[in-house]
């Protein structure tokens, strides 16, 4: 699929910013521990960066994303601040959930970003929800729903994509395939090897997708959302794809480091960066400066969320209520 | 005035809020054609189409997650959970989205949403279709929960409960559809947590929710020549009006909860603790609840009735408490 110069340039921008951001998250996530603060979960994206690229560069602002446990990078890719994200992590009153929600949470309506969830497969059903919205106010909004394999072992998945399928609804069910639901491989959780025949049983088409490749990712994707924006309904992708870190900072590597090489000579980035200087899209040099300037603005919004204030105390009891 | 159902009350105030607000939606089993296995929704398929009136299939998780999607979205849904009992089915959806989405975006989403569903026991349906679950509603923050006991509460109810910008959870009363009682000709609305004194008395203060209301009602006049007992239903226990309920107590120095969910760990152990913070030096006896036995509804009659509180049950529970 041919890509605009302009639109291949922001997409690896944002892959480089979400690779960033999870180092950088990484990094503040270790400062913690050593100051004897445990900040939770942090489940980094890294190398999973084409998906969220892939599919949200046809996405609008108004459009919906619900995303997971894994979220960072669906919610970059969705255009959140960068500096609110960091701050939430450290859950900063400047944070982009205002500090009560933390990594897992992180909320930005303004830009679609309908949140991740806490609960593997808890978005596939909220997903349905802005989809019907859309679908009942007549206008061509669209919902993605990003969630690993893991969560396609949740019967709540496949009531969803019944749903989906039975009312015609806007919605791309998006499965980031990494192989490993926490420290369970997917060949103990699928007695198949693709999840896009299950789509087939609903009704609905099912697409099976490098991951890796961010080009693949937004062909397919392109489909999948001028299918739900013209009215022809769900689509469910799943695309293949690895993830480059543990499953969280708290659980050992438990993976063979074979397998994770083995991977890593499939990175996303630098795929797409070979591609890009081939056909004269990008140079090494604007390959290079555009990464200084990732770099500086991670480097300005991991300041911006130390420098911050925690929420004071007594605010616990604030956005209870509406 | 107008002598109406419990069921045609509802049945009004969904009517009412739909023409007021095409954000307004209906969703659930059964709900269209049927309108609904309790009747609840008659006649709406008919007078707002199908755009506004979404049958499901037998899957609570998925369009009661849809509905919190919705509402998240800006829509105001209306989801009939059919039992109280296959909630179970899709707590996720209630406890872990609904309840908290909120909160865990720092205030920046809004989730309109309703969830009407029904309880309780009394019609031999055994252990899987006759629960009560207020307090699993109650104890997670972020959720309100009604629990109307007269058709004109409950058609105010659910007009406020559908206009509020929270989640509600609206908790009907199977043995309540058919029962009657007067509303007012004109529009009205009952805020969400003020309790009603149902009856007025100076020696005890009897606290009952949903059906139980006609139990405790029913009791006091049976006790009426011994004992003047003041009868309080607070019609939503999330938020709950603890004002008039110690207000009562430091009158008659005496509290009795009744509730038909289990006498273990139920809302009325919660209404206990609150009074004993509140008002412990008015007491003048021990504060007692009476629920049903602990044990899941059996089947037989004869061992249902016995597990269920009734107007003898409570009569009793009153006068040992004045003793």
């Amino acid at each position: 699929m041919d890509i605009d110069r302009d639109e291949a340039r922001a997409m690896l921008r944002t892959m480089h910013t979400i690779r960033r951001f999870e180092l950088k998250a990484q990094h503040l996530f270790e400062e913690g521990l050593a100051r004897g603060e445990f900040l939770g979960a942090l489940h980094s994206y890294e190398g999973q960066e084409a998906v969220a690229v892939g599919v949200c560069a046809h996405l609008r602002p108004e459009d919906a994303v619900l995303s997971s446990h894994r979220g960072h990078g669906h919610a970059i890719a969705k255009g959140a601040d960068i500096r609110a994200m960091m701050a939430e992590l450290l859950g900063k009153v400047t944070g982009i959930s205002g500090g009560h929600g933390g990594s897992m949470h992180m909320f930005d309506p303004a830009v679609g970003l309908l949140g991740g969830n806490g609960i593997v497969g808890g978005g596939t059903p909220l997903a349905l929800g802005p989809a019907f919205a859309a679908q009942y106010r007549g206008n061509d909004r669209v919902t993605a729903c990003f969630f690993g394999e893991g969560a396609a072992a949740q019967g709540v998945f496949h009531e969803s994509m019944n749903l989906a399928s039975l009312w015609q609804l806007p919605v791309i069910y998006v499965c980031e395939n990494n192989l490993w639901a926490a420290t369970t491989p997917v060949n103990d959780a699928w007695p198949v090897e693709d999840l896009a025949p299950r789509a087939e049983s609903f009704g609905m088409p099912g697409m099976t997708v490098d991951g890796n490749d961010v080009l693949a990712v937004y062909a397919t994707a392109a489909e999948a959302v001028d299918r739900a924006r013209s009215g022809g309904g769900p689509t469910l992708i799943e695309a293949k794809t690895y993830r480059h870190r543990p499953h969280c900072m708290v659980i050992p590597e438990h993976r063979d480091e074979s397998e994770l090489e083995e991977w890593q000579g499939r990175d996303p980035i630098p795929r797409f960066e070979s591609y890009l200087v081939r056909e004269g899209l990008m140079t090494d040099v604007e390959i290079a400066d555009l990464l200084t300037e990732v770099e500086a603005e991670l480097e300005e919004a991991a300041q911006f969320a130390r420098q911050s204030e925690l929420p004071a105390p007594d605010t616990f009891a604030d956005h209870l209520w509406a | 005035m107008r002598n109406v159902t419990y069921v045609r009350a509802l049945n009004e105030a969904i009517a009412e809020e739909m023409e007021r607000d095409d954000d307004v939606f209906l969703i659930g089993e059964d709900i269209a054609d049927c309108g609904g296995v309790f009747g609840v929704t008659a006649g709406m398929l008919r007078r707002f189409g199908r755009r506004r009136v979404w049958q499901t299939p037998i899957s609570e998780a998925a369009f009661t997650g849809l509905a919190v999607g919705a509402a998240m979205a800006g829509l105001r849904p209306v989801c009939e959970i059919m039992y109280v009992d296959f909630a179970t089915t899709c707590m996720d959806q209630i406890l872990n989205q609904a309840a908290k989405l909120r909160y865990m975006s720092g205030g920046q989403l809004t989730v309109p949403l309703v969830i009407r569903t029904q309880q309780g026991g009394g019609t031999c349906e055994a252990a899987q279709h006759s629960q009560n679950f207020e307090a699993i509603f109650a104890h997670v923050p972020g959720l309100k929960v009604a629990m109307p006991a007269t058709p004109h509460d409950a058609k105010g109810l659910l007009k406020a409960a559908i206009r509020d910008d929270n989640p509600v959870i609206f908790l009907e009363h199977k043995l309540l559809y058919e029962t009657k009682g007067e509303i007012p000709r004109e529009e009205y609305v009952i805020p969400l947590g003020e309790a009603d004194i149902k009856r007025e008395g100076d020696q005890l203060t009897l606290v009952a929710t949903s059906r139980m209301v006609l139990h405790a009602l029913e009791a006091a006049d049976r006790v009426a020549g011994e004992v003047s007992v003041e009868v309080i239903d607070p019609r939503t226990i999330v938020p709950f009006d603890l004002d008039t309920v110690a207000a009562s107590v430091e009158k008659t120095g005496r509290l009795l909860i009744v509730q038909e969910a289990w006498q273990s760990g139920g809302f009325g152990s919660e209404i206990i603790r609150r009074i004993v913070d509140r008002c412990f030096d008015s007491l003048k006896a021990p504060p007692r609840v009476h629920g049903s036995e602990d044990v899941p509804m059996p089947f037989s009659p004869s061992l249902e009735a016995r597990v269920l509180p009734n107007p003898d049950s409570i009569a009793s529970a009153i006068r040992e408490i004045v003793a």
